[in-house]
Protein backbone atom coordinates (compact mmCIF):
# COMPACT_ATOMS: atom_id res chain seq x y z
CA UNK A 1 0.00 0.00 0.00
CA UNK A 2 0.99 3.21 -0.75
CA UNK A 3 0.48 6.87 0.69
CA UNK A 4 0.09 10.02 -1.67
CA UNK A 5 1.54 13.09 0.10
CA UNK A 6 1.52 16.85 -0.83
CA UNK A 7 4.69 16.45 -2.89
CA UNK A 8 7.57 19.38 -2.60
CA UNK A 9 7.58 20.59 -6.07
CA UNK A 10 10.56 22.81 -5.55
CA UNK A 11 13.11 23.66 -2.17
CA UNK A 12 10.91 26.54 -1.55
CA UNK A 13 7.41 24.91 -1.18
CA UNK A 14 5.97 24.85 2.63
CA UNK A 15 2.39 23.88 1.64
CA UNK A 16 -0.14 23.25 -1.09
CA UNK A 17 -3.90 23.51 -0.96
CA UNK A 18 -5.58 20.78 -2.36
CA UNK A 19 -7.86 22.22 -5.02
CA UNK A 20 -9.13 19.19 -7.57
CA UNK A 21 -9.77 15.25 -6.93
CA UNK A 22 -9.30 13.83 -10.60
CA UNK A 23 -9.57 10.25 -9.24
CA UNK A 24 -12.68 9.24 -6.72
CA UNK A 25 -11.87 5.86 -4.12
CA UNK A 26 -12.23 2.91 -6.23
CA UNK A 27 -10.45 4.15 -9.19
CA UNK A 28 -7.71 2.29 -11.04
CA UNK A 29 -4.34 4.48 -10.89
CA UNK A 30 -1.58 4.01 -13.36
CA UNK A 31 2.34 5.16 -12.98
CA UNK A 32 2.01 9.01 -14.55
CA UNK A 33 -1.61 9.41 -13.89
CA UNK A 34 -2.53 13.11 -12.86
CA UNK A 35 -5.02 12.41 -9.88
CA UNK A 36 -5.06 15.80 -8.39
CA UNK A 37 -4.74 19.65 -8.78
CA UNK A 38 -2.73 21.40 -6.20
CA UNK A 39 -2.44 25.22 -6.05
CA UNK A 40 0.65 26.44 -4.98
CA UNK A 41 3.09 29.84 -5.42
CA UNK A 42 4.08 28.68 -9.09
CA UNK A 43 0.35 28.45 -9.88
CA UNK A 44 -2.02 25.32 -10.26
CA UNK A 45 0.04 21.77 -10.22
CA UNK A 46 -1.14 18.58 -11.53
CA UNK A 47 0.26 16.49 -9.41
CA UNK A 48 0.76 12.34 -10.73
CA UNK A 49 1.05 9.62 -9.15
CA UNK A 50 4.22 6.93 -9.62
CA UNK A 51 2.76 3.47 -8.67
CA UNK A 52 -0.31 1.41 -10.40
CA UNK A 53 -2.87 0.45 -7.86
CA UNK A 54 -6.09 1.38 -6.59
CA UNK A 55 -7.30 4.81 -4.98
CA UNK A 56 -8.55 3.18 -1.77
CA UNK A 57 -9.32 6.04 -0.21
CA UNK A 58 -8.78 10.42 0.25
CA UNK A 59 -7.77 11.86 3.02
CA UNK A 60 -7.87 15.73 2.37
CA UNK A 61 -10.55 17.68 1.31
CA UNK A 62 -10.71 20.13 -2.08
CA UNK A 63 -9.87 23.37 0.15
CA UNK A 64 -7.71 22.21 2.32
CA UNK A 65 -4.28 23.73 2.61
CA UNK A 66 -1.51 21.27 4.16
CA UNK A 67 2.10 21.18 4.52
CA UNK A 68 4.31 19.76 2.41
CA UNK A 69 4.60 15.72 2.96
CA UNK A 70 1.19 15.71 4.40
CA UNK A 71 -0.84 12.39 3.99
CA UNK A 72 -3.60 12.81 0.44
CA UNK A 73 -4.94 9.72 -0.54
CA UNK A 74 -4.22 5.86 0.29
CA UNK A 75 -3.61 3.31 -2.87
CA UNK A 76 -3.57 -0.06 -2.69
CA UNK A 77 -2.07 -2.63 -4.57
CA UNK A 78 1.08 -1.18 -5.09
CA UNK A 79 4.78 -1.17 -2.56
CA UNK A 80 6.13 1.91 -3.66
CA UNK A 81 5.83 5.19 -1.68
CA UNK A 82 3.52 8.00 -3.65
CA UNK A 83 4.15 11.30 -5.78
CA UNK A 84 8.11 11.07 -5.31
CA UNK A 85 9.95 11.71 -8.29
CA UNK A 86 11.98 9.46 -9.91
CA UNK A 87 15.14 11.58 -10.69
CA UNK A 88 15.60 12.99 -7.71
CA UNK A 89 17.42 10.96 -5.30
CA UNK A 90 16.36 12.46 -2.27
CA UNK A 91 13.33 15.10 -2.34
CA UNK A 92 13.68 15.96 1.21
CA UNK A 93 14.32 19.89 1.53
CA UNK A 94 16.58 20.78 3.49
CA UNK A 95 14.65 22.04 6.65
CA UNK A 96 16.93 23.91 8.43
CA UNK A 97 16.87 26.52 5.72
CA UNK A 98 13.87 27.17 5.25
CA UNK A 99 13.39 30.58 6.75
CA UNK A 100 9.25 30.80 8.52
CA UNK A 101 8.46 27.82 10.78
CA UNK A 102 6.26 25.58 9.45
CA UNK A 103 3.00 26.11 10.95
CA UNK A 104 1.14 23.43 12.94
CA UNK A 105 -0.29 20.91 10.56
CA UNK A 106 -3.89 21.56 11.46
CA UNK A 107 -6.37 20.72 8.41
CA UNK A 108 -7.40 24.18 7.39
CA UNK A 109 -11.48 24.78 6.50
CA UNK A 110 -12.32 23.53 3.36
CA UNK A 111 -13.21 26.60 0.96
CA UNK A 112 -16.75 28.47 0.44
CA UNK A 113 -18.86 25.41 -0.82
CA UNK A 114 -20.17 27.52 -3.30
CA UNK A 115 -16.89 27.25 -5.64
CA UNK A 116 -16.56 24.79 -7.61
CA UNK A 117 -12.80 23.42 -7.72
CA UNK A 118 -12.01 23.93 -11.12
CA UNK A 119 -12.94 27.30 -11.06
CA UNK A 120 -9.76 28.40 -9.22
CA UNK A 121 -7.82 27.51 -11.98
CA UNK A 122 -6.40 30.13 -13.22
CA UNK A 123 -3.07 31.49 -15.28
CA UNK A 124 -0.25 32.94 -13.45
CA UNK A 125 -0.35 36.50 -14.68
CA UNK A 126 -4.38 36.45 -13.20
CA UNK A 127 -3.31 34.79 -10.11
CA UNK A 128 -0.31 37.59 -9.88
CA UNK A 129 -3.09 40.45 -10.38
CA UNK A 130 -5.60 38.87 -8.21
CA UNK A 131 -2.95 38.75 -5.43
CA UNK A 132 -1.96 42.03 -5.91
CA UNK A 133 -5.40 43.86 -5.57
CA UNK A 134 -6.62 41.21 -2.73
CA UNK A 135 -8.84 39.41 -4.77
CA UNK A 136 -10.27 35.97 -4.14
CA UNK A 137 -10.41 34.25 -7.25
CA UNK A 138 -13.15 32.13 -5.47
CA UNK A 139 -15.29 34.40 -6.60
CA UNK A 140 -13.85 35.35 -10.01
CA UNK A 141 -15.34 33.70 -13.28
CA UNK A 142 -12.74 32.31 -15.59
CA UNK A 143 -13.51 32.78 -19.82
CA UNK A 144 -10.26 31.28 -20.52
CA UNK A 145 -9.92 27.82 -22.23
CA UNK A 146 -11.34 25.09 -20.52
CA UNK A 147 -12.68 27.68 -17.63
CA UNK A 148 -9.51 28.96 -16.74
CA UNK A 149 -9.12 32.13 -14.92
CA UNK A 150 -7.29 34.54 -17.24
CA UNK A 151 -5.75 38.49 -16.53
CA UNK A 152 -8.81 40.18 -18.23
CA UNK A 153 -11.56 38.50 -15.61
CA UNK A 154 -9.38 39.77 -12.79
CA UNK A 155 -9.60 42.75 -13.96
CA UNK A 156 -13.18 42.32 -14.55
CA UNK A 157 -13.85 41.31 -10.87
CA UNK A 158 -11.97 44.24 -9.63
CA UNK A 159 -13.88 46.87 -11.61
CA UNK A 160 -17.01 44.90 -10.28
CA UNK A 161 -16.63 45.08 -6.48
CA UNK A 162 -13.64 46.71 -5.57
CA UNK A 163 -12.16 45.57 -2.05
CA UNK A 164 -11.50 48.86 0.23
CA UNK A 165 -9.97 46.56 3.08
CA UNK A 166 -7.01 45.90 0.56
CA UNK A 167 -5.80 49.35 -0.81
CA UNK A 168 -4.99 50.05 2.86
CA UNK A 169 -1.58 48.15 3.76
CA UNK A 170 -1.79 46.84 7.02
CA UNK A 171 2.11 47.16 6.75
CA UNK A 172 3.43 49.51 4.67
CA UNK A 173 7.00 49.00 5.53
CA UNK A 174 6.52 44.96 4.07
CA UNK A 175 7.28 44.61 0.52
CA UNK A 176 4.55 43.92 -1.62
CA UNK A 177 5.02 40.27 -2.15
CA UNK A 178 3.00 38.15 -4.51
CA UNK A 179 3.19 33.95 -3.93
CA UNK A 180 5.47 33.82 -6.63
CA UNK A 181 7.41 36.08 -6.01
CA UNK A 182 8.51 35.26 -2.51
CA UNK A 183 8.40 31.45 -3.94
CA UNK A 184 11.25 32.74 -6.81
CA UNK A 185 12.66 35.04 -3.36
CA UNK A 186 13.03 32.36 -1.37
CA UNK A 187 15.06 30.18 -3.78
CA UNK A 188 17.37 33.08 -5.16
CA UNK A 189 17.66 33.74 -1.42
CA UNK A 190 19.02 30.75 -0.79
CA UNK A 191 21.19 29.73 -3.64
CA UNK A 192 23.28 33.10 -2.96
CA UNK A 193 23.47 32.21 0.49
CA UNK A 194 24.76 28.72 0.03
CA UNK A 195 26.06 28.42 -3.10
CA UNK A 196 29.45 29.99 -3.77
CA UNK A 197 29.03 30.28 -7.41
CA UNK A 198 31.54 30.63 -10.44
CA UNK A 199 30.61 32.07 -13.65
CA UNK A 200 32.15 31.34 -17.34
CA UNK A 201 31.34 33.61 -20.50
CA UNK A 202 32.31 32.62 -24.15
CA UNK A 203 30.58 33.97 -27.65
CA UNK A 204 29.75 31.70 -29.98
CA UNK A 205 29.21 32.27 -34.02
CA UNK A 206 25.32 31.38 -34.83
CA UNK A 207 25.82 31.34 -38.51
CA UNK A 208 25.54 27.91 -39.00
CA UNK A 209 22.70 27.01 -36.22
CA UNK A 210 20.82 29.97 -37.86
CA UNK A 211 21.14 28.77 -41.65
CA UNK A 212 20.29 25.45 -40.58
CA UNK A 213 17.08 26.68 -39.02
CA UNK A 214 16.36 28.66 -42.17
CA UNK A 215 17.02 25.89 -44.50
CA UNK A 216 14.59 23.50 -42.15
CA UNK A 217 12.04 26.09 -41.55
CA UNK A 218 11.59 27.04 -45.09
CA UNK A 219 10.60 23.54 -46.06
CA UNK A 220 8.46 22.78 -43.30
CA UNK A 221 4.38 24.25 -42.48
CA UNK A 222 4.32 26.08 -39.42
CA UNK A 223 3.86 23.68 -37.59
CA UNK A 224 6.96 21.61 -38.30
CA UNK A 225 9.26 24.63 -37.59
CA UNK A 226 11.67 24.74 -35.00
CA UNK A 227 12.71 27.58 -32.57
CA UNK A 228 16.37 28.20 -32.06
CA UNK A 229 15.36 27.39 -28.10
CA UNK A 230 14.48 23.29 -29.56
CA UNK A 231 18.38 23.59 -30.77
CA UNK A 232 20.02 25.31 -27.13
CA UNK A 233 17.92 22.57 -25.27
CA UNK A 234 19.40 19.69 -27.29
CA UNK A 235 23.31 20.70 -27.45
CA UNK A 236 22.55 21.60 -23.97
CA UNK A 237 21.37 18.02 -22.70
CA UNK A 238 23.82 16.49 -24.77
CA UNK A 239 26.93 17.85 -23.55
CA UNK A 240 25.97 17.46 -20.15
CA UNK A 241 26.12 14.01 -20.87
CA UNK A 242 30.17 13.99 -20.34
CA UNK A 243 30.14 16.27 -17.46
CA UNK A 244 28.12 14.76 -14.59
CA UNK A 245 29.37 17.30 -11.98
CA UNK A 246 27.10 19.77 -13.63
CA UNK A 247 23.73 17.29 -13.21
CA UNK A 248 22.39 16.72 -10.10
CA UNK A 249 21.45 17.52 -6.94
CA UNK A 250 23.30 19.09 -3.66
CA UNK A 251 21.59 18.17 -0.50
CA UNK A 252 22.58 17.32 3.00
CA UNK A 253 26.21 18.41 2.44
CA UNK A 254 26.72 16.32 -0.62
CA UNK A 255 26.70 15.59 -4.51
CA UNK A 256 24.65 13.20 -6.34
CA UNK A 257 24.79 13.18 -9.60
CA UNK A 258 21.31 12.61 -12.02
CA UNK A 259 21.67 9.92 -14.53
CA UNK A 260 18.61 11.17 -16.10
CA UNK A 261 19.16 14.78 -18.14
CA UNK A 262 16.35 16.94 -17.22
CA UNK A 263 16.59 20.57 -18.33
CA UNK A 264 14.26 22.83 -16.70
CA UNK A 265 13.67 25.55 -19.04
CA UNK A 266 13.41 28.60 -17.53
CA UNK A 267 10.07 30.57 -18.72
CA UNK A 268 9.28 33.94 -18.23
CA UNK A 269 5.68 35.19 -17.34
CA UNK A 270 3.81 37.85 -18.83
CA UNK A 271 3.32 41.00 -16.14
CA UNK A 272 6.15 39.20 -13.96
CA UNK A 273 7.50 36.18 -12.26
CA UNK A 274 8.86 33.08 -13.76
CA UNK A 275 9.13 28.95 -13.89
CA UNK A 276 11.73 26.70 -14.92
CA UNK A 277 9.93 23.33 -15.09
CA UNK A 278 11.69 20.07 -16.85
CA UNK A 279 12.01 18.50 -20.24
CA UNK A 280 12.16 14.99 -19.02
CA UNK A 281 15.06 12.92 -20.57
CA UNK A 282 15.99 16.33 -22.93
CA UNK A 283 19.15 14.21 -24.30
CA UNK A 284 17.23 11.35 -25.60
CA UNK A 285 14.36 13.46 -27.57
CA UNK A 286 14.60 14.45 -31.53
CA UNK A 287 15.00 17.76 -32.09
CA UNK A 288 10.86 18.01 -33.56
CA UNK A 289 10.00 16.14 -30.85
CA UNK A 290 11.68 18.62 -28.26
CA UNK A 291 10.28 21.57 -29.95
CA UNK A 292 6.70 19.90 -29.39
CA UNK A 293 7.45 19.43 -25.66
CA UNK A 294 8.66 22.68 -25.23
CA UNK A 295 5.37 24.81 -26.90
CA UNK A 296 3.76 22.60 -24.57
CA UNK A 297 5.12 23.40 -21.96
CA UNK A 298 5.92 27.17 -22.57
CA UNK A 299 1.72 27.14 -23.01
CA UNK A 300 1.07 25.12 -20.17
CA UNK A 301 3.26 27.45 -17.38
CA UNK A 302 2.00 30.99 -18.77
CA UNK A 303 -2.29 29.40 -18.55
CA UNK A 304 -1.49 27.02 -15.83
CA UNK A 305 -1.24 23.65 -15.62
CA UNK A 306 2.39 21.93 -15.49
CA UNK A 307 2.64 18.61 -13.77
CA UNK A 308 4.21 17.80 -10.34
CA UNK A 309 6.89 16.18 -11.64
CA UNK A 310 7.95 19.08 -14.10
CA UNK A 311 8.36 20.94 -10.96
CA UNK A 312 10.31 19.21 -9.21
CA UNK A 313 12.34 17.20 -11.32
CA UNK A 314 14.97 19.26 -13.35
CA UNK A 315 18.41 18.29 -12.77
CA UNK A 316 19.93 21.39 -14.09
CA UNK A 317 18.34 24.71 -16.08
CA UNK A 318 18.11 26.63 -19.30
CA UNK A 319 17.43 29.96 -19.35
CA UNK A 320 17.28 32.16 -22.61
CA UNK A 321 16.79 35.83 -22.78
CA UNK A 322 15.36 35.02 -26.83
CA UNK A 323 14.94 37.88 -29.31
CA UNK A 324 13.88 40.65 -26.66
CA UNK A 325 16.89 40.34 -24.72
CA UNK A 326 20.40 41.66 -24.07
CA UNK A 327 24.14 40.54 -24.64
CA UNK A 328 24.34 38.11 -21.76
CA UNK A 329 22.99 36.62 -18.42
CA UNK A 330 24.92 35.47 -15.57
CA UNK A 331 22.05 33.23 -13.68
CA UNK A 332 21.08 32.22 -10.90
CA UNK A 333 21.71 28.54 -9.51
CA UNK A 334 18.10 27.42 -8.89
CA UNK A 335 18.71 24.71 -5.27
CA UNK A 336 19.33 22.07 -5.09
CA UNK A 337 20.88 22.17 -8.77
CA UNK A 338 24.32 22.88 -9.21
CA UNK A 339 24.18 24.55 -12.54
CA UNK A 340 22.23 26.93 -15.00
CA UNK A 341 23.25 27.61 -18.27
CA UNK A 342 22.16 30.96 -19.75
CA UNK A 343 22.34 31.99 -23.73
CA UNK A 344 22.10 35.16 -24.52
CA UNK A 345 20.46 37.14 -27.64
CA UNK A 346 21.93 36.41 -30.88
CA UNK A 347 23.19 39.78 -32.34
CA UNK A 348 24.46 41.04 -35.30
CA UNK A 349 28.66 41.26 -34.30
CA UNK A 350 31.95 41.67 -35.81
CA UNK A 351 33.52 38.20 -36.18
CA UNK A 352 37.46 37.96 -37.01
CA UNK A 353 37.23 35.28 -39.73
CA UNK A 354 41.17 33.96 -40.65
CA UNK A 355 42.43 37.62 -41.23
CA UNK A 356 39.35 39.94 -41.81
CA UNK A 357 36.61 40.63 -40.02
CA UNK A 358 32.79 40.13 -41.20
CA UNK A 359 29.66 40.25 -39.55
CA UNK A 360 28.24 37.41 -37.81
CA UNK A 361 25.08 36.69 -35.58
CA UNK A 362 27.06 36.19 -32.01
CA UNK A 363 25.60 34.58 -29.04
CA UNK A 364 26.50 34.69 -25.70
CA UNK A 365 26.74 31.46 -23.74
CA UNK A 366 27.22 31.15 -20.18
CA UNK A 367 27.66 29.29 -17.33
CA UNK A 368 27.01 29.77 -13.51
CA UNK A 369 27.74 26.57 -11.37
CA UNK A 370 28.75 25.40 -8.06
CA UNK A 371 32.50 25.60 -6.81
CA UNK A 372 31.75 23.23 -3.89
CA UNK A 373 31.07 20.31 -7.23
CA UNK A 374 33.00 21.78 -10.15
CA UNK A 375 36.02 23.67 -11.06
CA UNK A 376 35.70 26.74 -13.40
CA UNK A 377 38.16 24.16 -16.00
CA UNK A 378 35.59 21.47 -16.67
CA UNK A 379 33.14 24.18 -16.75
CA UNK A 380 34.89 25.69 -19.54
CA UNK A 381 35.00 22.34 -21.17
CA UNK A 382 31.25 22.07 -20.85
CA UNK A 383 30.70 24.94 -22.81
CA UNK A 384 33.04 24.39 -25.17
CA UNK A 385 31.36 21.33 -26.08
CA UNK A 386 28.01 23.06 -25.87
CA UNK A 387 29.87 25.40 -28.69
CA UNK A 388 31.10 22.53 -30.88
CA UNK A 389 27.14 21.24 -31.09
CA UNK A 390 26.18 24.26 -32.22
CA UNK A 391 28.66 24.44 -34.92
CA UNK A 392 27.25 21.34 -36.28
CA UNK A 393 24.03 22.05 -35.71
CA UNK A 394 23.11 19.00 -38.24
CA UNK A 395 24.45 16.56 -35.75
CA UNK A 396 22.12 17.25 -32.97
CA UNK B 1 -12.18 40.13 -46.39
CA UNK B 2 -11.43 43.18 -45.54
CA UNK B 3 -8.88 44.99 -43.59
CA UNK B 4 -11.06 45.15 -40.96
CA UNK B 5 -12.28 41.68 -40.78
CA UNK B 6 -7.98 40.20 -40.75
CA UNK B 7 -7.08 43.17 -37.98
CA UNK B 8 -10.27 41.72 -36.08
CA UNK B 9 -9.04 37.88 -36.36
CA UNK B 10 -5.11 38.75 -35.89
CA UNK B 11 -6.20 40.18 -32.51
CA UNK B 12 -8.61 37.22 -31.55
CA UNK B 13 -5.76 34.98 -32.20
CA UNK B 14 -3.44 37.18 -30.15
CA UNK B 15 -5.69 37.06 -27.50
CA UNK B 16 -6.22 33.03 -27.26
CA UNK B 17 -1.96 32.86 -27.23
CA UNK B 18 -2.05 35.98 -24.81
CA UNK B 19 -4.83 36.21 -22.87
CA UNK B 20 -3.21 38.90 -20.78
CA UNK B 21 -3.31 40.86 -24.42
CA UNK B 22 -7.65 41.21 -24.34
CA UNK B 23 -8.34 45.00 -24.10
CA UNK B 24 -5.13 46.58 -24.66
CA UNK B 25 -5.05 49.38 -27.12
CA UNK B 26 -2.48 48.17 -30.26
CA UNK B 27 -1.58 50.96 -32.57
CA UNK B 28 -1.48 49.24 -36.23
CA UNK B 29 1.79 50.27 -36.46
CA UNK B 30 3.14 49.46 -32.78
CA UNK B 31 5.32 45.97 -32.34
CA UNK B 32 3.04 43.81 -30.94
CA UNK B 33 6.23 41.90 -29.52
CA UNK B 34 6.76 44.98 -27.70
CA UNK B 35 3.28 46.31 -26.89
CA UNK B 36 2.02 42.44 -25.23
CA UNK B 37 5.25 41.32 -24.08
CA UNK B 38 5.46 38.10 -26.86
CA UNK B 39 8.31 36.06 -27.41
CA UNK B 40 9.25 34.07 -30.13
CA UNK B 41 7.27 31.28 -29.10
CA UNK B 42 4.24 33.59 -28.92
CA UNK B 43 4.75 34.45 -32.97
CA UNK B 44 5.38 31.38 -34.07
CA UNK B 45 2.05 29.98 -32.33
CA UNK B 46 -0.01 32.81 -33.95
CA UNK B 47 1.46 31.92 -37.43
CA UNK B 48 0.15 28.45 -36.84
CA UNK B 49 -3.59 29.60 -35.80
CA UNK B 50 -3.62 32.38 -38.64
CA UNK B 51 -2.22 29.52 -40.99
CA UNK B 52 -4.59 26.64 -39.53
CA UNK B 53 -7.67 28.83 -39.33
CA UNK B 54 -7.50 31.58 -42.78
CA UNK B 55 -6.00 27.74 -44.68
CA UNK B 56 -3.33 30.25 -45.79
CA UNK B 57 0.66 29.36 -46.15
CA UNK B 58 3.19 31.57 -44.77
CA UNK B 59 6.67 31.41 -45.41
CA UNK B 60 9.23 31.20 -42.62
CA UNK B 61 11.32 34.30 -43.72
CA UNK B 62 7.83 36.25 -43.98
CA UNK B 63 7.26 35.47 -40.37
CA UNK B 64 9.06 38.93 -39.59
CA UNK B 65 6.08 40.71 -40.74
CA UNK B 66 3.56 40.05 -38.47
CA UNK B 67 5.30 41.41 -36.00
CA UNK B 68 2.66 44.61 -36.30
CA UNK B 69 -1.28 44.24 -37.01
CA UNK B 70 -0.01 46.51 -40.21
CA UNK B 71 2.69 44.26 -41.55
CA UNK B 72 0.16 40.79 -40.73
CA UNK B 73 -2.78 42.71 -42.38
CA UNK B 74 -0.76 43.09 -45.76
CA UNK B 75 0.48 39.36 -45.31
CA UNK B 76 -2.26 37.99 -44.43
CA UNK B 77 -3.97 39.91 -47.83
CA UNK B 78 -0.82 38.33 -49.82
CA UNK B 79 -1.44 34.80 -48.56
CA UNK B 80 -5.33 34.98 -49.04
CA UNK B 81 -4.68 35.93 -52.61
CA UNK B 82 -2.28 33.32 -52.97
CA UNK B 83 -4.64 30.63 -51.40
CA UNK B 84 -7.39 31.64 -54.13
CA UNK B 85 -5.09 31.14 -56.99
Amino acid sequence: MGTFTMPSLGADMQDGTLVEWLKRPGDEVRHGDIIAVVETEKGAIEVEVFEDGQLESILVETGSKVPVGTPLAQIVGAGKSAAKPEAKPEPEPEPELEAPPQPSPVKVPPASPSVAPSAMRASPAARQLAAERGIDLGTVKGTGPEGVIVRQDVEMAGKAAPHPSTRTKSHPSAPDLTPMRQAIAAAMDRSKREIPHYYLTHSVDMSAAQSWLDRHNASHPPAERILLGALLLKATALALRDFPEFNGFYEQGRFTTSEAIHVGLAIAIRGGGLAAPAIHHTDQLEITELMTKMRDLVTRVRRGGFRSSEISDPTVTLSSLGERGVEALLPVIYPPQVAIIGFGTVLARPWAVGDSIEARPVMSLSLAADHRVSDGHRGALLLRRIEDLLLQPEAL
Amino acid sequence: MTREELRAIILEELAGIAPESEGIDIADDEDLREALDLDSMDIYNLVIALCGRLSIEIADADVGNLTTLTGGINQLEIALAGAER
